[in-house]
């Protein structure tokens, strides 16, 4: 049986990718893709702890993730989508109008 | 005691007025002005006569009491009227020459563009004073004092476009603050030590009281306080200043506020406290002197004034010295003898000279009139009388009650009598002078028409040209009316009538004068009087219509004492010296540019310019970069995690 450990190291890589996509990264669709990174991460994590602890709250805590997720690339795709039309750009050092 | 439910009306139909004029004057026609303006201040007059004559001289005081107004402890003050025959002589004096001069203003203010506007100010000053004269304690009273200061400054600087107008209003009303001051902390000590605002139980305390011969004590400061107050309002040295000025007003505003009824709010309070001021004889002494002194000194300023408004002015200030003196004398109701017929002859010699300067188009200086007894025959016969009355002659209304006065006087101290009548004297002789100047001789005034356009404001700029007219009836009647009551006022006062009308408010406690008070001392005294009086007409005779160019000789030979009093004693400008410019000047200096502009507005804008640098420090982590609130978040967490770590939690 492969140990918890394993998982929560990969987890830990993979939510790692994702923050450092998101920080780095200028394409607001590659920083869009670092957010589900990070929450595949958060889900091993998850998973993880449930099959180890034989609880199956976290199993169930990973769907609702899953769920936010979709609905929010629904409504984040459609924020691109709407940014692009107006700046004609998807850099996000561009998208900075509430500076003051 | 007796309840009578009508009491409040009176001071409350006025407000009406004041109330309906105030809001709805602007947009109604002027017929609709006049006639609430009238009919309002006319039913208080009809209600206070059915009420008076029900009010005989042995009636109990009638009082009502509208609302309870402060419950503190064991203090409580009621908004509660108070009638007496004290309050009752006050009360048809104020609502019927008060009424007189409301019909009278109906003509002498028709062409002012703010006529709703005085009659508003007008009958809320009849709320105030009936507010005051009918109050049951002092603390009501001091709404009416303060009230009537108020519609005295509004209505003093009523012109208030003229400079000199809403100078002349700040002017009255902070020397009135002063008083006022005075009348306050009087107020504290009453309640203080007697626990109490309510005249019959004030009153009732004090009267167990001992006399303070011997040294000044607690009634003293009280007395010597409220006179202070009474000084401020009622125009008395040292605070007498105001009152000239307040000239600047329309004319019947100087015959109602500044003669008949709100400067006599002082004799008034004082004789009202008269429980307290026998009780105290420095206050009493302090009051005498007072009044003796501002009668002479006032008459001897009246002597020189050109302005006719002026004369009255300085001639009320001394009348009201008179009025103090009988009070200081013990003499309440000489006092109040002297009020009433003085409301009457110095209304009527106000009116009169508005009259006359309506006639001349606006002049009020004596020097360019002259020779209008055949212009404005009525009111020459009516300022006749008012002079007549004034001076002394009998037997008009001023002589019973001057005469009554100067008696008490001679009673009190031969010195005061010799002062008082040395003053009646003067007075006559102002008087007289004022006639002369302006009735006898050549008509002055046509060639002088540059002064016309100075008083365009006054809303008589049209007639500034032609010969001088008679006034219509609507002030002619008031005239009349007032004449007659100069004419016969005094007779009241025969036989001692209305001493014994008053007798129950202020008591038999001079019974000496009462009854043996018609000796030969007094003949003699009264026969001394009226030949000063006659000295003073006569002189004045001889100086302004025989010869006409005496006056300037004796001036230029009294030469810098004539300045002194042509200056009126530089009072003014020693006022100015002493008190208003080191006022301003520490007032700019320290609480302006010291208190307000280095401590006040330094603060507020320090701390706004703290806020400010921190904010511009602050402001540059909302940059608008999505990718550095990104960072900030993961190093937040980072730091929340990395300190969790360091605490164990979960371990």
């Amino acid at each position: 049986m492969v140990p918890l450990s394993y998982y929560l190291v990969l987890s830990g890589i993979l939510f790692a990718c994702g923050v450092t996509g998101f920080l780095i990264k200028r394409n607001i669709i590659t920083i869009f893709m670092s957010i589900e990174l990070m929450l595949n991460g958060v889900n091993l994590s998850f998973v993880a702890f449930a099959a180890h602890w034989h609880v199956l709250a976290g199993q169930v805590f990973v769907f609702f993730v899953m769920v936010v997720a979709a609905a929010e690339a629904a409504v984040g795709l459609a924020i691109i989508i709407a940014v692009y039309r107006t700046r004609e750009t998807l850099n996000v050092d561009q998208v900075n109008l509430l500076k003051l | 005691m007796t309840q009578n439910p009508y009491l409040w009306l009176i001071p409350t139909l006025p407000l009406a007025g004041a109330a309906i004029n105030g809001f709805l004057g602007r947009r109604s026609s002027k017929t609709a002005v006049t006639t609430i303006a009238l009919a309002f201040p006319g039913l208080a007059f009809a209600l206070a006569l059915w009420i008076a004559l029900g009010f005989s001289s042995s009636a109990a005081p009638y009082v009502f009491n509208l609302a309870h107004w402060i419950r503190s402890g064991n203090f409580s003050v009621d908004f509660a009227f108070y009638l007496d025959q004290l309050s009752l002589v006050m009360l048809l004096v104020v609502t019927g020459v008060g009424f007189l001069i409301h019909v009278y203003s109906v003509g002498y203010m028709s062409d002012d563009p703010s006529y709703y506007r005085f009659f508003t100010y007008l009958n809320l000053f009849m709320f105030f004073m009936l507010t005051l004269i009918l109050a049951n304690n002092y603390l009501v009273m001091f709404i009416g004092w303060e009230g009537v200061g108020l519609a005295s400054y509004l209505l003093i600087g009523f012109w208030f476009q003229k400079d000199s107008a809403a100078s002349a209003g700040k002017k009255a009303f902070i020397v009135n603050r002063i008083g006022d001051f005075g009348f306050l902390i009087g107020l504290f000590l009453i309640i203080q030590h007697f626990g109490s605002l309510n005249f019959t139980e004030v009153f009732s305390k004090v009267e167990p009281l001992q006399a303070e011969t011997s040294g000044a004590g607690l009634l003293t400061t009280i007395g010597i306080l409220l006179m202070v107050g009474a000084c401020g309002k009622s125009a008395q040295i040292p605070l007498y200043v105001w009152l000239p000025d307040a000239m600047e007003g329309p004319t019947p505003v100087s015959a109602l506020i500044h003669a008949a009824t709100m400067v006599t709010a002082g004799v008034y309070m004082v004789a009202r406290s008269h429980v307290i001021f026998e009780r105290a004889p420095i206050a009493l002494t302090v009051v005498a002197i007072i009044g003796t002194l501002t009668a002479l000194f006032a008459a001897t300023i009246g002597i020189t004034q050109t302005d006719i408004k002026k004369v009255l002015a300085y001639s009320t200030v001394s009348q009201l010295g008179y009025m103090f003196m009988a009070c200081g004398v013990g003499a309440f109701s000489a006092g109040i003898f002297h009020l009433m017929t003085h409301a009457f002859f110095k209304g009527l010699l106000f009116l009169g000279a508005g009259s006359v300067i309506h006639a001349v188009g606006g002049e009020q200086d004596m020097r360019k009139m002259g020779g209008l007894k055949t212009y404005i025959p009525t009111t020459f016969a009516t300022m006749l009388i008012a002079t007549a009355a004034i001076a002394g002659i009998p037997p008009l209304a001023g002589f019973w009650s001057k005469d009554e006065i100067l008696w008490k006087a001679y009673e009190a101290n031969p010195i005061y009598w010799a002062i008082g009548a040395i003053t009646a004297f003067i007075t006559s002789f102002y008087m007289f002078r004022l006639l002369f100047m302006t009735f006898w001789g050549d008509y002055k005034g046509i060639q002088v028409d540059d002064h016309g356009h100075a008083h365009a404001t006054h809303g008589h700029g049209e007639h500034g040209h032609g010969e001088p007219h008679e006034s219509p009836m609507v002030m002619l009647v008031p005239l009349m009316v007032l004449a007659l009551l100069s004419l016969v006022g005094g007779l009241v006062g025969i036989h001692n009538g209305f001493e014994h009308f008053l007798e129950p408010v202020f008591g038999g406690e001079f019974p000496a004068a009462v009854t043996e008070g018609h000796g030969n001392t007094e003949l003699l005294l009264m026969g001394i009087s009226v030949l000063f009086s006659l000295a003073g007409l006569f002189v004045a005779y001889v100086l302004y219509v025989s010869k006409p160019y005496l006056p300037q000789k004796i001036a230029a030979s009294l030469g810098a004492f004539y300045e002194a009093v042509l200056n009126k004693y530089y009072v003014d400008e020693i006022y100015a010296k002493l008190f208003v410019k080191p006022l301003v000047d520490g007032s700019t200096a320290i609480l302006w540019q010291g208190v307000d502009r280095k401590v006040i507005d330094d603060t507020v804008n320090n701390v706004a310019d703290g806020a400010k640098h921190v904010s511009d420090e602050v402001r540059h982590m909302q940059s608008g970069n999505l990718r550095s609130y990104a960072g900030w978040i993961a190093a937040g967490a980072a730091v929340v995690i990395a300190y969790m770590v360091y605490l164990g939690v979960g371990r």
